[in-house]
């Protein structure tokens, strides 16, 4: 009986059951008490809102809306727009297939061949660490030098993969890699691996590079034998936050694959080939201007991610804190 | 008997010589074990490490780069080839006679477009160290905070962020030049700094990073007295260097390419990559060139790259205090 008394006075406030005006009253409390923590989130709070949240909100509704820009205010139409989007459009639902073919090759691909990199990198020499780390991230690096692969798939026999083929007596004529519905998507694809080591890379580098040596030294005196249980019973759980952090960054840059396939395949591409749903959303938004239903496209875009993401938050829960 | 009369001072001394000699060789032995060991440390401390290991990686990385580095090397040669080198059948993969001539072009149209060259130079620079310097001072904080500090809202203000990195839609520009224009910074530098501030990428990285660091060494240092600034500044972002190092990488980067075009229609505002842009669109619009502008603004973020990473080495070496 008294150690039940007890107990319940050791009780934190926030473990107890409160009334409403209790509850708000010791939030208010507890936020009065920790004002510095608003303090110091304020700077980058007020850029965060401003140009990142709020126009969040303000475009999220326009999806339920038919806007052009022109008209004021925009005419609300309920779900018509999602309505025309998974029954009307044609070129949505192929456009689904080809971002799924994306999202597989730059999302668990490319995902998986970035942690397998950056843990190689890891054991070499220090300065071989930077010189490689350069070569793999150098591509996201330089904004849009994919222009580059054009040369090099161009259609016309002054491309050089056209040019070293009928060299080595492969093919007699050139191949129009960009244009020839076969061949578009392989290509795009390609090209997207190559830029799409980008922000998960350098953050997997940084986990690794983060990891306490003296874990390797207690590993092995604790029994582990090879690279492979180092690899899943230290290193892995040792770098979780960095691993989410290269999940999401995947995530988002699978599902929004589009500026590298227009460029290169122009736009439209041969038979929608490589035409996924952000090009889609950019040919309502900026070339139709039907900002209600370009909205409306990137709504949908943004549900399959967050999904996307739970899961992965799922999967790697174990490794967070 | 001289030897006796000595004793008692000389023996004493010799014996002292003698221990000071062997501690001497002892503190040399004990150094150069240390030496070796610190020699060794990271090559063959881990499990499983030999050099034959080592070679195997390092040829499968040099293959697979050289894979990844073939397009910016075509790029670079691209870059350096006259004009009647750029159209020889086959394509090569080598200048036979390298000249400069793609960037004196460059250079010779950017200076004879409405503001000299230099001014844009200028721009691009003062936008990018502006934005990067704002951007980590903040998200560092921030992060800080919103990993490691409880209070109330905190946990929505970490879901709200993830879902900002999430939400990539062609209409948000939109509403953000609007929200820009009732603010009245179109055509001005903040139009062009301040979204990249509050860009929710690198405040995430810094969220994850900080998280790793031992809840113990804040309170400890909580306990000695220092405030949430002095802890965050002194005690937590010297220990996530690696993020912080990153977080300038990407900053920096995503500034340096930033093309402001729509934002800013001022020819004396302009960053680097918007001229560019329209040199390469107004009828300079040669292989070449292009290929030599593409190199030029490689340049910087690669330079911010080699610092910031082999800073990132030097301070992991020598970091220590870990739970």
């Amino acid at each position: 009986m008294a150690a039940e008394t007890q107990k319940k006075e050791i009780l934190l406030p926030s473990e107890r059951k409160m009334s409403f005006k209790e509850k708000w009253g010791y939030t208010w409390h507890e936020m009065k008490r920790n004002k510095m923590c608003y303090l110091m989130l304020l700077p980058f709070m007020v850029f965060f809102i401003m140009f990142t949240v709020i126009p969040v909100c303000m475009s999220l509704p326009i999806g339920f809306t038919d806007f052009d820009m022109a008209h004021f205010p925009p005419k609300f139409v309920g779900l018509q727009n999602f309505y025309t989007m998974f029954l009307e459009d044609d070129v949505f639902i192929g456009s689904i297939r080809t971002t799924l073919i994306f999202a597989i090759f730059t999302g668990p691909l490319s995902y998986a061949l970035s942690f397998f990199l950056a843990w190689l990198i890891n054991e070499l020499h220090p300065v071989l660490k930077t010189v490689f780390t350069l070569i793999f991230y150098a591509p996201s690096m330089a904004g849009n030098i994919y222009f580059v692969w054009q040369l090099i798939f161009s259609g016309d026999t002054y491309g050089y993969l056209n040019a070293m083929l009928s060299e080595l007596g492969i093919t007699t004529s050139a191949i129009q890699w960009l244009t020839d519905a076969n061949y578009v998507l392989p290509c795009v694809i390609v090209v997207q691996l190559w830029v799409s080591m980008g922000a998960g890379f350098l953050a997997m580098r940084a986990g690794f590079q983060g990891i306490d040596k003296a874990m390797y030294e207690a590993g092995a005196i604790e029994g582990i034998s090879n690279r492979w249980q180092e690899l899943i019973y230290i290193t892995i759980p040792s770098m979780g936050p960095q691993l989410m952090f290269a999940a999401v960054m995947q995530i988002v840059s699978a599902f929004t694959v589009d500026i590298v396939g227009r460029s290169l395949a122009g736009f439209p591409s041969t038979d929608y080939k490589v035409h996924t749903i952000m090009t889609h959303a950019f040919d309502y938004g900026w070339v139709r201007f039907e900002m209600g239903y370009s909205s409306a496209i990137c709504f949908v875009l943004f549900l399959v991610m967050l999904i996307c993401n739970n899961l992965v938050g799922k999967l790697l829960g174990k490794y967070m804190n | 008997m001289a030897k006796k009369e000595l004793k008692p001072s000389q023996i004493k001394a010799q014996q002292e010589a003698e221990n000071a000699a062997a501690l001497e060789a002892l503190r040399k032995r004990r150094e150069k074990e240390h030496r070796k060991m610190e020699r060794s440390k990271g090559t063959n401390k881990q499990v499983g490490k030999s050099w034959k290991n080592d070679i195997g990686i390092f040829l499968f990385l040099t293959l697979l780069g050289a894979f990844m580095l073939l397009p910016i090397y075509v790029a670079v040669i691209t870059s350096v080839k006259p004009v009647n080198e750029i159209f020889i059948m086959p394509p090569r993969l080598y200048a036979m006679d390298p000249t400069f001539d793609n960037f004196k072009d460059l250079f010779v149209v950017a200076n004879n477009s409405w503001v000299p060259f230099s001014r844009n130079v200028f721009n691009s620079i003062f936008v990018t160290v502006a934005a990067t310097v704002l951007h980590v001072l903040f998200a560092c904080t921030a992060g800080f905070v919103l990993s490691k500090c409880k209070f109330p809202g905190a946990k929505a203000l970490n879901k709200i962020i993830v879902i900002a990195l999430l939400f990539n839609s062609q209409v948000t520009y939109i509403m953000q030049y609007m929200v820009m224009a009732k603010l009245g910074m179109i055509n001005t530098y903040a139009a062009l700094i301040c979204p990249l501030i509050g860009s929710s990428m690198g405040l995430y990285l810094m969220i994850q990073s900080v998280s790793q660091i031992p809840d113990a060494m804040i309170e400890a240092a909580k306990v000695d007295g220092a405030g949430l600034m002095r802890i965050c500044w002194g005690i937590v972002i010297p220990n996530s260097k690696p993020a912080v190092m990153t977080i300038i990488i990407f900053e920096f980067q995503a500034a340096w390419n930033a093309n402001g075009g729509s934002l800013v229609y001022d020819e004396a505002l302009k960053t680097i990559p918007t001229v560019v842009q329209q040199i390469a669109a107004a009828g300079l619009a040669r292989q070449g060139a292009i290929a030599a502008s593409a190199v030029v603004l490689m340049i910087p973020p690669l330079a911010i790259f080699i610092a910031a990473q082999s800073n990132v080495m030097e301070t992991m070496a020598h970091a220590g205090m870990k739970d």
